[in-house]
C-alpha cells in the first residue's frame, strides 16, 4: 500500500510540474504571440514590436528554457520518490 | 573555379562524406537497425533529431514564405519548434521507457490489440509516405537548380546515396549521417544569413540584426519595412496576420500537436540510453533547431528588404517611392536576377513600357497606394519573385563568394536527404516489425526479420522515388495531409495510453478512426478526395473553410479535439483495460526500470 501512495504522490507532482510549464508555454505562444501580439507591438524591444517578437523569437527561447527547466525538475522529482534511473 | 565547378566539388565532398559514414555505420542487428543500439548519446541525438526534423521545405521554403506573409509567419516558427515540448514532457521519456521499437508497437500493446496497432501502422504509412514525396521532390529541385542535371537524374542519384546508408545502416546508419547533414545545412543557412545581417543592419547576429537598425537610416529596420511594403500596397508586415486570429490559433496548435505526433521524429528517441536522455536530447534538438528558426525570419525580413532596395533606390535614400527616377532601370538590374530569370523563379515583365521595373502590389485594397500607382503611371507589378528564391538566391544577392553559393546548395541537398531517410526509416520498420513480425509472422528470427527490415526499405526507396519522379498531382498539398493525420490520429492515442490509466481499446481505436476521418474529411472537401482533381465536395459543407472560417491545413487541432472526445465517450460505455494493462501503465510512468530498447512482444 505504502508503493502504492508513493506512485500516486510521484504521479501527482510530475502533473503539477506538467501544468506549470504548459501554462507558460501557452502564455509566451498562443498569448502573447496570438490573442495579446496586437496590444504587446505598442511595446518595443529594440526595433522589435514586443508581440512580433514573441511570435518570430521570443516564444522559441522560452520553449528551449522550459525543456531544460523540465528535464531537470523531472530528475528531481524522480529522486524525491526514489524512482530514478541508476 | 568557375560557379559550376565549385558547386559539384562541393556537394560530391558532401556525399563522399555521407558514404563514409554508411560504410562506418553499418548495422548487424535489429536493435542497431531499429534503434542504433540505443546508446546514442543525446546531444547527437538532438542534432540528428533536427536534421530528419527540417525538411526541404525549412531549409528551401520557409523564410520565403514568411516574408510574403510577415507576421503570420510566425504560426509555422512557433507551431514547428512549441511542438518539442509536447514531445519532450507528454510523449518522449514514457516512450522510452516503454523500450519498444516502433510507434504502433506502443499503441498495439497498450491497447491489447493487434487491430489497434494496424490502425496505427496505416496512419503512419500514410503520414511519412504522404511527406516523402516532398523531400524527394525538393531532392530533384535541388539538383537541377544548383547541379545543371535534370531533376530526374537528380532523384535517381538522390535515391542511390540514401540506399546506400540507410538500407545498411538502418537507424544506426541513418543518425550519423544527419548529423553530418546537420552541420552541412545549419553552416549553409547561417552563413549567408550573418553576410545579409552585416550589410544591412552592421549587426553580424541575424537575431539581434532583426531588431536591430537599417544602416544608413535612423529607422529600425522593421519600422523601414513596415514604410516600405505599406506604401507599396502590400499588408504591414510586421502585423498582417494568416487569416483570423482564431484560424492562426488553431493552425498553430495543429502544428504543434502534429510535431509531436509524427512517427519519425518520435521514434528517434528510441535511440537515446535512457529516459533521463530522453529528457534532455528533445532540449538539445530544439536548440539546434532553434539555430535555424530563429534566423529564417531574419533572412525574410531582411531579404524582402533587400529586394524593395534593389529594385527602388527610394527605398534606401528615402523620398518617394512613386518616383520616376526610383525604380531601376531594367538593363541596370543585377546580374544575379539575370541568372535567376532563367529558371523561371524570377520574372521581370516591362507593362508600361518604360524600360524600369516596378515593384509593387497591384491589387492592393489601399486606395492611397493605388491612387499614388495611377498617377505615376505604373501598369501592374513587372517583377514576380517564387519564394524560394529567398534563400536560394540569398548568397548572391549578399554578393557572397562562389563556395558560399556551392554550401547552399549542399545544405537544401542535406536538408533534403536527412529527412527522407528518417521518414523510410519509420516506413520500414512499421512494414518489417509491426506488419511482418507482429501480424504475418511472429516467430521470425532476428536475422529474418533484419532482412525483411532491409528489403522494406529498398522497396520504400523505390516507391518514394517513382512517386517523386511522378508527383501525382497533390504534392503541394500532401504536408498538411500529413501534420493532420499525426495531430488527429496518432498524438492523441500516445498521449491518452501514457495519461490515462483507463482508456480502453476500444476507446482507443475509435477516437483514432473519428479524429483521422473528420481531418481527412475537412481537407478533401477543399482538395479532392485523395487530392483527385474534381471531386472536391465543398457544397456539401457549406463553402470553403466552413467551420469558423478554419483552413484545411490548420484542422488537424479539431480533428485531435473529437478523437479526444469520441475516445472517453467510447471509453465510457465499454469495459475497463484488463488489469495487467493498467501496471504497465504504472510502469511506463516511472523511469526506474528503463532497459535497452528490444524488439520482443
Amino acid at each position: 500500500m505504502k508503493e502504492d501512495k508513493g506512485s500516486h504522490a510521484y504521479w501527482k507532482a510530475t502533473l503539477g510540474l506538467l501544468t506549470k510549464i504548459l501554462i507558460i508555454w501557452f502564455v509566451v505562444s498562443f498569448g502573447a504571440g496570438i490573442l495579446f501580439a496586437d496590444m504587446l507591438n505598442n511595446i518595443k524591444l529594440g526595433g522589435y514590436p514586443l508581440g512580433f517578437w514573441f511570435a518570430h523569437q521570443g516564444s522559441i527561447y522560452i520553449f528551449i528554457a522550459l525543456i531544460f527547466y523540465y528535464a531537470k525538475k523531472m530528475g528531481d522529482i524522480d529522486r524525491q520518490f526514489d524512482v530514478h534511473e541508476d | 573555379m568557375d560557379l559550376q565547378t565549385t558547386i559539384y566539388v562541393v556537394v560530391g565532398l558532401s556525399f563522399a562524406l555521407y558514404i563514409g559514414i554508411a560504410i562506418w555505420a553499418r548495422a548487424g542487428s535489429t536493435s542497431e537497425f531499429y534503434a542504433a543500439g540505443g546508446s546514442v548519446h543525446p546531444i547527437t541525438n538532438g542534432m540528428a533529431t533536427a536534421a530528419d526534423w527540417m525538411s526541404a521545405a525549412s531549409f528551401i521554403s520557409m523564410a520565403g514564405l514568411i516574408a510574403n506573409m510577415g507576421y503570420g509567419g510566425g504560426l509555422f516558427l512557433m507551431g514547428w519548434t512549441g511542438g518539442y515540448v509536447l514531445l519532450a514532457m507528454l510523449l518522449a521519456p514514457y516512450l522510452r521507457k516503454f523500450g519498444k521499437f516502433t510507434v504502433p508497437q506502443f499503441i498495439g500493446d497498450r491497447f491489447y490489440s493487434k487491430t489497434a496497432s494496424t490502425i496505427a501502422v496505416i496512419c503512419l504509412l500514410t503520414a511519412s509516405t504522404t511527406y516523402i514525396i516532398g523531400q524527394m521532390t525538393g531532392v530533384g529541385v535541388a539538383f537541377s537548380r544548383f547541379l545543371n542535371v535534370s531533376s530526374d537524374t537528380g532523384i535517381y542519384i538522390g535515391q542511390a546515396i540514401v540506399f546506400l546508408y540507410a538500407v545498411f545502416g538502418g537507424m544506426k546508419g541513418i543518425t550519423y549521417t544527419q548529423v553530418a547533414q546537420y552541420i552541412v545545412l545549419i553552416f549553409a543557412y547561417t552563413i549567408p544569413a550573418v553576410f545579409i545581417s552585416l550589410q544591412l543592419t552592421g549587426n553580424f547576429l541575424p537575431q539581434l540584426g532583426l531588431g536591430g537598425t537599417f544602416s544608413g537610416t535612423d529607422m529600425s529596420l522593421l519600422a523601414k519595412l513596415d514604410q516600405v511594403v505599406t506604401d507599396l500596397g502590400f499588408g504591414k508586415y510586421t502585423t498582417t496576420t494568416a487569416g483570423s486570429t482564431l484560424n492562426m490559433f488553431v493552425y498553430t496548435m495543429s502544428l504543434m500537436i502534429g510535431t509531436a505526433g509524427l512517427p519519425h521524429v518520435i521514434m528517434r528517441f528510441f535511440t537515446v540510453p535512457s529516459v533521463k536522455d530522453a529528457r534532455s536530447s528533445a532540449g538539445w534538438a530544439l536548440i539546434f533547431i532553434a539555430i535555424l528558426y530563429t534566423t529564417a525570419p531574419a533572412v525574410a525580413a531582411m531579404a524582402k528588404l533587400n529586394l524593395h532596395a534593389t529594385v527602388n533606390t527610394a527605398v534606401k535614400a528615402g523620398g518617394d517611392l512613386y518616383a520616376t527616377e526610383a525604380s531601376i532601370k531594367g538593363d541596370a538590374r543585377p546580374e544575379w536576377m539575370k541568372r535567376w530569370e532563367k529558371t523561371g523563379l524570377l520574372k521581370w515583365e516591362d507593362k508600361n513600357g518604360d524600360g524600369r521595373i516596378q515593384y509593387y502590389n497591384d491589387k492592393t485594397k489601399n486606395e492611397a497606394a493605388k491612387g499614388k500607382a495611377e498617377a505615376a503611371g505604373w501598369k501592374g507589378n513587372e517583377l514576380t519573385v517564387n519564394a524560394d528564391i529567398i534563400v536560394m538566391a540569398n548568397p548572391e544577392i549578399a554578393l557572397l563568394p562562389n563556395w558560399v553559393i556551392a554550401l547552399v546548395a549542399a545544405g537544401g541537398l542535406a536538408a533534403a536527404l536527412s529527412t527522407a531517410a528518417g521518414l523510410l526509416m519509420a516506413i520500414s520498420s512499421a512494414v518489417s516489425h509491426d506488419l511482418v513480425k507482429g501480424v504475418f509472422n511472429p516467430n521470425i528470427s532476428e536475422k529474418n526479420e533484419l532482412l525483411a527490415g532491409k528489403i522494406a526499405m529498398a522497396v520504400a526507396i523505390v516507391i518514394s522515388g517513382y512517386l517523386g519522379l511522378n508527383p501525382p498531382g497533390f504534392a503541394a498539398g500532401t504536408v498538411a495531409l500529413a501534420f493532420g493525420i499525426a495531430a488527429s490520429s496518432l498524438f492523441p492515442a500516445i498521449m491518452m495510453g501514457i495519461f490515462s490509466k483507463k482508456m480502453n481499446k476500444e476507446g482507443a481505436m475509435a477516437g483514432m478512426l473519428a479524429g483521422l476521418f473528420v481531418t481527412l474529411f475537412y481537407v478533401f472537401a477543399h482538395k479532392g478526395i485523395f487530392f483527385i482533381k474534381g471531386t472536391e465536395f465543398l457544397g456539401l459543407i457549406g463553402g470553403a473553410n466552413p467551420f469558423f472560417g478554419i483552413t484545411p491545413e490548420a484542422f488537424g487541432a479539431i480533428g485531435a479535439l473529437v478523437n479526444f472526445a469520441v475516445a472517453f465517450l467510447v471509453d465510457k460505455f465499454t469495459k475497463e483495460p484488463p488489469e495487467h494493462i493498467q501496471h504497465m501503465v504504472e510502469a511506463v510512468r516511472i523511469p526506474r526500470g528503463s532497459k535497452m530498447v528490444h524488439g520482443a512482444h
